[in-house]
């Protein structure tokens, strides 16, 4: 233990902890902008300095450790000053564009200048020039906005093992970019979108749909239809000064309708429709020999991330679309014909907590006869604003329901929202398929939490099952590793692209901590907890739909539209 | 497969199963090979040495000698340290880039000279001074330089003659 | 080449060094008879150079005498003894200091003293060679002579320790520079060369080591002046499976060429001043972190290491101690922020060089991960002869803080401009006069440029400060490296800055915000001071005070925050620019001129009527038609035109057209 002197005050600390972690716990708040927690301080932004007694300059309470009898001052006009000179250098080089940048109040830059007080533009001079790199489905990236904190390159290196973007030149001339000055669409990036949720500015935002599904919603011809993600529901009330952890799914129902959809169906349907056609997938593998282990389908960045580092498990990843591309062939097949709408006049919309869903939902291989399953896809950030848009308050619209038969899900269709649910979801149902009852204990609490590698073994009618949970592809790196050089005693492994799942999507509301994080996870959970329909075999409309349609998981209908390919990428 | 990638091979075979440490050696190794790095040298160190091309070019653009287009024939150097500058390299440079038609860091159009400044060569009792080639000009003024250049413009001409 | 050691016949190869003599030259006693002993003291006789068999011819081949022409030198010299079948030696030596009279060629005749001649060009070298050999003193070229008590002195030429540019230098470091052949191990084993290792090896602990550093009062010579001892023993007691030593030889420095200097003449004083470190940390490997840009110093590095290797000095269990030790040479890439230490290790990591924050320092968690001790060239080389002759040696010269000696890098403005080793304590003006000569034209001494971009301007009111590493800092400037640049009247000191601004600015990594943005902006103020009033809008000039207002509180906050050393220094040229010559910042900003006439487009031609015969041709040149006047009659400039290129000043015949 340590005991250190801040602003005058005894503070209790442990030995080699860093400044700012004692000042965080006590309630002493010093901007930053470079830190991340749990990733290795930088100490490049600087913002974070304070006064060491007997240092000769100011020290960066991110990345100093505490020292015991150390005396610190955190708000001295020396500090103070300092941080606000730093802002201001850092909008001397920015464009004057808050007004119209996507991250207006939502920005961390705008932020600080306002809490610092900079009032005028001290340092004036040349700006760097750079283009727009529009050339990604998911990302776009403001060079010009760049700060340079470099938490984007962190977790895309740290987190995700991807490193599609790094720092690119020196000095002042220095970028965040990907390789060769190409757009970030030839690199080996996999849409993920932590990147934006990591940004303090408005350089990296996701690419926008809006436009499309405005026009879409005006244009009488099309019949605009809307399915929304299990986690959309958990999240969007945050944009809407809600807390987070609020389920607005009522409201969020009544808000699509407003907005001019003509249906409005939940993801969780073709989630659990996805169960079922996953589970007896696992089940055929592991009975006819198949690959294993096998890897969950439904995160696009991780299908991806298969496809470009580890081309040669691509066998393993289940052949299943993920749900959203599962509700659009639907939509666009069964839904189409007993509506007697042509699918061409169909305009399918998804509002998804993700960017990479956007680049799935190009991909070639999602559609038949030119006709892609989805047509447009919006992030929860994305909704938010069209609602605003159109003049909506979520906190005073009445709830209402989906629309049937593709409104209707299972808990196990929602907790698809965190990381561990999709494998929660299919042990229920596998069990089911394989044993003819019901597990005992619905709760499978172990491939829960926030862990980056979650493991579990059960025994299902006599067959020992290893599962493995994964979020965060830097965790997916190190489990794929282990396979490849061997590992055999897995057969299921559910992987997510972000840290904790979708409720932590990239294209999630922004500026939240991990806190809220959490609290989304609960509310899934929550959810799960209260419904009583908790089993994807047991959604009466999957029934309904393989009678009347699909014939059986697996089946011949089920191939065509269910189920997808992969393709082998570079590495770049 | 390219010229450039067959050049490539004994140098990455040389380097195979070194750790990161050795990225800087094999780049430098493959531009006094190559010339310069190109796209297709850098994809085939990425996938080598098993490291995102991202970090690589993150690293090759971070160092003054590393160069992402082909070098001329000739490579002039200008020396922009301190006591060059107090001699008066500025006119120097000026000069060569009035001789050349090109700025610091391209190649003339016929290929034959490339202009780069550098840091501190470390002649500074000889300044101001630049290379050519390695070969090293001291004590210029500007009208000197129109000189050396015509000088290596004469040998290339006598080579391509021979 | 030949080889000089034509006394050894024991078999030993050409280009191999002669191990026979091994033992006995690093101090142990060995038994010989009689004849044995006549022939080894004969060895040592020629490797020592005490006197020649036949001719010895050293060409100064370092890089400035290569760059002086010394290459040509050589080859014509090479041709004249072949046609005229002269039997005499070559030897390639590094640099002997003097670059201002390269190409310098030494000639040693047998049973005469060295005789050192400067300006040998490929045209005289013949010449001078013929009259040379012939007894006669080549007068015009003749530079010193080297002290013999044996041999015959040649008349009327200097000794070295009496020539005005050596007599007030203490060269320790630079002993052997320009003298020994650098590519001959045996040579350095001769003058005493690793006997201070293997001493170090067989009588001290690592502990005792470091103990005796810190007693000597030696200090890091790359320009913190940490002292040394002290940071070993912070290597010394991190407990570790793997530590490193790391020489610092990435002299980035504008101006500084000190330990491209000492590697390519004295390569071997380097690795031994290196063994012993590794040594007294514990390292078992270390690295050499060179430019790129130092082609011969790499080669004489990498023959050198070879050799020592043959002989047992470097490699397992040197001298069958115990001690292993590896040196690796890695070439930096062009990146002057990597002279900082934790950026320096990131590069040998093979990752961008920008720096880490620290703690932890590299002492405790360096390269790999693992404890590490960073050294400057210089640094190490003190080594040999610390060990050697003991650290109350050392200490005996200099001053209260600063001990031993420093080499400079004497260049810019003055007349000697070379390599020069003083004790520290010497003055300034010593420096600058007695070894540096003055400055050239009879004009006046304005500033000395002292510790590279991070250091500062000493004007001549301080002129005798005794130069160590706190008096520089009491003046606004540091010891730095060692690069030593003079400036006279006509140098600008806002262009100075402005120049060493714009290398900052260029070289910042870009890491840390306020040393990226921050230098930038600081460069753009002094880019504005010195634009010309012409195309200025009310708000650029708005933006021009603003910026000199808004300067200091800059300077400090990038001093406060910024990341590295390089950031932490990075507002010294201008701060110590403005300190002691803020008229000329005044001059600039108040009155819009550069009074040495340097920044261009401040400066005011003006015609001299009574000059000017009104021949039109000024106004003919005249870019901008900024002037006027009738044939025959005296033109005139329109200052609110003129661009102040300066084309009609060339232009004009008469000489009737100055800067005001």
């Amino acid at each position: 233990m340590a005991a250190i002197e801040i602003n005058g005050r005894i503070a209790e600390a442990t030995e080699g902890e860093t400044i700012l972690t004692v000042l965080r716990r006590i309630g002493v708040r010093v901007p930053t902008l470079c830190h991340i927690d749990g990733l290795t301080p930088t100490g490049a932004c600087r913002l974070c300095v304070v006064e060491v007694e007997g240092m000769p300059g100011l020290v960066p309470s991110c990345a100093y450790p505490v020292r015991d009898g150390m005396k610190v001052q955190t708000h001295s006009p020396r500090a103070v000053r300092a941080r606000k000179t730093i802002i201001e250098l850092l909008l001397a080089d920015h464009p004057d564009d808050c007004l119209y940048c996507e991250r207006n109040g939502c920005c961390q830059l705008q932020d600080l200048a306002e809490e610092l007080g900079v009032r005028k533009r001290r340092y004036a001079g040349g700006h760097r020039r750079a283009n727009l790199d529009i050339s990604s489905p998911s990302i776009v990236r403001n060079p010009e906005k760049c700060i340079l904190c470099g938490r984007c390159v962190r977790v895309c290196e740290e987190v995700q093992a991807v490193s599609a973007i790094d720092f690119v030149g020196r000095g002042c001339r220095t970028q965040v970019a990907p390789p060769f000055g190409e757009g970030i669409n030839v690199s080996s990036c996999i849409n993920c979108g932590q990147c934006i949720v990591a940004c303090p500015t408005g350089a990296l935002r996701e690419q926008s749909d809006i436009k499309k599904v405005s026009d879409a919603l005006s244009n009488p011809a099309l019949t605009v239809v809307v399915q929304h993600a299990p986690s959309v529901s958990v999240t969007i009330g945050e944009e809407f000064g809600l807390k987070p952890g609020t389920d607005a799914v009522g409201v969020l129902t009544t808000a699509l309708r407003r907005l001019g959809f003509k249906y409005v169906f939940d993801t969780g349907f073709s989630a659990d429709l996805t169960i079922m056609e996953e589970g007896s997938e696992l089940i055929h593998r592991i009975k006819h020999g198949g690959k294993l282990p096998m890897f969950t389908s439904c995160s696009p960045g991780w299908v991806k991330f298969v496809e470009t580092f580890y081309p040669d498990l691509m066998g393993n990843v289940s052949s299943c679309k993920s749900p959203q591309q599962m509700m659009g062939a639907i939509i666009k097949t069964f839904f189409a014909e007993r509506e007697k709408i042509d699918p061409k006049k169909i305009f399918s919309v998804s509002i998804m907590p993700c960017t990479a869903k956007k680049f799935e939902a190009g991909r070639p291989e999602m559609g038949r006869d030119g006709l892609a399953d989805i047509d447009a896809v919006l992030t929860t950030r994305e909704l938010a604003r069209l609602i605003r848009l159109r003049g909506l308050d979520l906190n005073t619209l009445e709830s209402d329901e989906a629309d049937t038969p593709f409104g209707e899900r299972t808990t196990a269709g929602k907790i698809f929202g965190a990381s561990g649910g999709v494998m929660e979801a299919a042990l229920r149902s596998a069990y089911y398929l394989l044993t003819g009852a019901e597990m005992e204990d619905l709760n499978i609490k172990n491939v829960r939490g926030f862990d980056g590698i979650k493991e579990a073994r059960l025994n299902i009618n006599g067959i020992d099952v290893g599962v493995a949970v994964v979020s965060g592809l830097g965790n997916a790196r190190k489990l794929l590793d282990e396979i490849r050089a061997g590992r055999d005693d897995l057969h299921f492994i559910e992987v997510m692209t972000c840290p904790g799942g979708c409720i932590n999507g990239g294209g999630q509301p922004l500026k939240v901590d991990q806190e809220a994080v959490k609290a989304r996870m609960r509310a899934l959970y929550k959810i799960d907890r209260e419904e009583a329909l908790r089993t994807s075999h047991s959604n009466a409309s999957i029934k309904r739909l393989y009678d009347e349609f699909l014939g059986e998981p697996l089946g011949e209908k089920s191939h065509h539209l269910l189920h997808t390919h992969y393709v082998e990428r570079d590495v770049v | 497969m390219n010229v450039e990638i067959k050049q490539l091979e004994p140098i990455l075979k040389k380097y195979e199963g070194g750790g990161r440490d050795q990225l800087i050696p094999l780049l430098q190794e493959v531009q006094n090979t190559v010339g310069y790095l190109s796209r297709e040298s850098i994809t085939c160190i990425s996938r080598k040495m098993n490291l995102p091309a991202s970090k690589i070019y993150g690293v090759a653009t971070f160092y003054n000698q590393f160069r992402f287009t082909p070098q001329g024939k000739y490579h002039v150097q200008v020396c922009r340290g301190t006591a060059c500058h107090v001699k008066g390299s500025a006119a120097i440079l000026e000069a060569l880039q009035k001789e050349l038609g090109v700025n610091p860091g391209q190649t003339t159009r016929d290929g034959l000279f490339s202009l780069e400044v550098v840091a501190c060569i470390g002649a500074c009792g000889l300044a101001p001074v630049i290379t050519v080639d390695g070969e090293f000009h001291a004590r210029l003024t500007p009208e000197l330089v129109g000189e050396i250049i015509e000088t290596y413009r004469r040998k290339a001409a006598e080579n391509v003659k021979a | 080449m030949l080889k000089p050691n034509s006394g050894c016949d024991c078999g030993c190869a050409e280009d191999a060094p002669c191990l026979e003599y091994l033992p006995s030259l690093l101090g142990e006693s060995v038994k010989e008879d009689e004849a044995q002993a006549a022939k080894r003291a004969e060895w040592l006789k020629l490797n020592r150079r005490d006197d020649v068999k036949k001719t010895v011819i050293f060409v100064g081949a370092g890089t400035c005498g290569l760059g002086a022409g010394a290459g040509k030198t050589l080859s014509v010299l090479k041709s004249h003894l072949a046609d005229k079948k002269i039997d005499a030696d070559i030897v390639e030596v590094g640099c002997f200091g003097l670059c201002a009279l390269e190409p310098i060629v030494d000639f040693q005749l047998p049973g005469k003293c060295r005789l050192s001649c400067h300006s040998v060009t490929g045209n005289n070298v013949a010449a001078i060679t013929d009259q040379v050999l012939a007894g006669i003193l080549p007068k015009d070229n003749a530079l010193c002579q080297y002290d013999s008590q044996t041999l015959k002195k040649w008349d009327s030429v200097p000794l070295m320790a009496e020539h005005p540019f050596f007599k007030h230098q203490t060269r320790w470091v630079l002993k052997n520079c320009g003298l020994i052949d650098p590519t001959s191990i045996d040579e350095y084993l001769a003058s005493g060369g690793y006997k201070s290792l293997s001493e170090t090896l067989n009588r001290r602990t690592p502990g005792e080591v470091c103990g005796l550093v810190e007693e000597s009062g030696l200090r890091g010579r790359g320009g913190g002046g940490f002292p040394t001892g002290k940071k070993w023993k912070f290597a010394l007691g991190t407990a570790a499976e793997q530590k490193y030593l790391i020489c610092n030889a990435d002299e980035g420095d504008p101006g500084a060429f000190m330990d491209r200097a000492v590697i390519e003449g004295d390569p071997h004083r380097l690795l031994e001043g290196m063994a012993i470190a590794a040594y007294g940390i514990g390292a078992s490997k270390a690295y050499i972190y060179i430019r790129a840009e130092y082609p011969l110093a790499i080669k004489r590095l990498e023959k050198a290491i070879a050799q020592a290797r043959q002989c047992g000095l470097l490699g397992y269990n040197i001298l069958d101690s115990g001690f292993n030790l590896d040196i690796i040479i890695k070439m930096g890439a062009g990146a002057f922020v990597c002279g900082e230490e934790t950026a320096l290790i990131n590069s040998i990591e093979g990752k961008r060089g920008m720096p880490r924050p620290r703690p932890p320092f590299p002492a405790v968690e360096g390269l790999f991960g693992k404890p590490t001790v960073i050294n400057n060239v210089e640094t190490l080389a003190n080594l040999p002869a610390i060990l050697g002759n003991g650290a109350s040696w050392f200490n005996a010269i200099g001053t209260e803080t600063s001990k031993g000696t420093k080499v400079f890098a004497l260049s810019g403005k003055v007349c000697n401009t070379g390599l020069v080793e003083v004790a520290m304590g010497t003055t300034l003006r010593q420096i600058v006069f007695d070894i540096g000569g003055g400055i050239p034209k009879g004009k006046a001494y304005k500033a000395v440029q002292i510790g590279g971009p991070s250091g500062g301007c000493i004007p001549a009111s301080h002129l005798d400060i005794d130069i160590n590493y706190e008096s520089l800092k009491t003046v606004g400037a540091m010891m730095g490296s060692g690069g030593l640049v003079v400036m006279d009247e006509d140098t600008c000191m806002v262009d100075v800055a402005k120049f060493f601004m714009d290398f900052i600015q260029r070289e910042s990594c870009g890491k840390c915000i306020p040393c990226r943005e921050g230098t930038r902006r600081m460069l753009e103020i002094l880019e504005r001071i010195t634009r010309g009033r012409r195309k200025e809008t009310g708000n650029d000039a708005l933006e021009r005070f603003q910026g000199v207002m808004d300067m200091e509180r800059l300077a400090k906050v990038i001093k406060d925050t910024s990341l590295c050393g390089l950031g932490q220094t990075a507002p010294n040229p201008i701060l110590s620019t403005l300190r002691w010559f803020r008229h000329e910042y005044e001059a600039h900003v108040f009155e819009r001129r550069c009074p040495a006439g340097v920044c261009t487009e401040l400066r005011k031609f003006v015609i001299d009527p009574e000059k000017c015969v009104g021949c039109t041709v000024c106004s003919k040149v005249c870019p901008v038609e900024a002037i006027e006047g009738k044939r025959k009659e005296p033109h005139k400039i329109d200052f609110d035109k003129c661009v102040s290129c300066g084309a009609c000043k060339e232009a004009c015949r008469f000489g009737a057209i100055s800067v005001e």
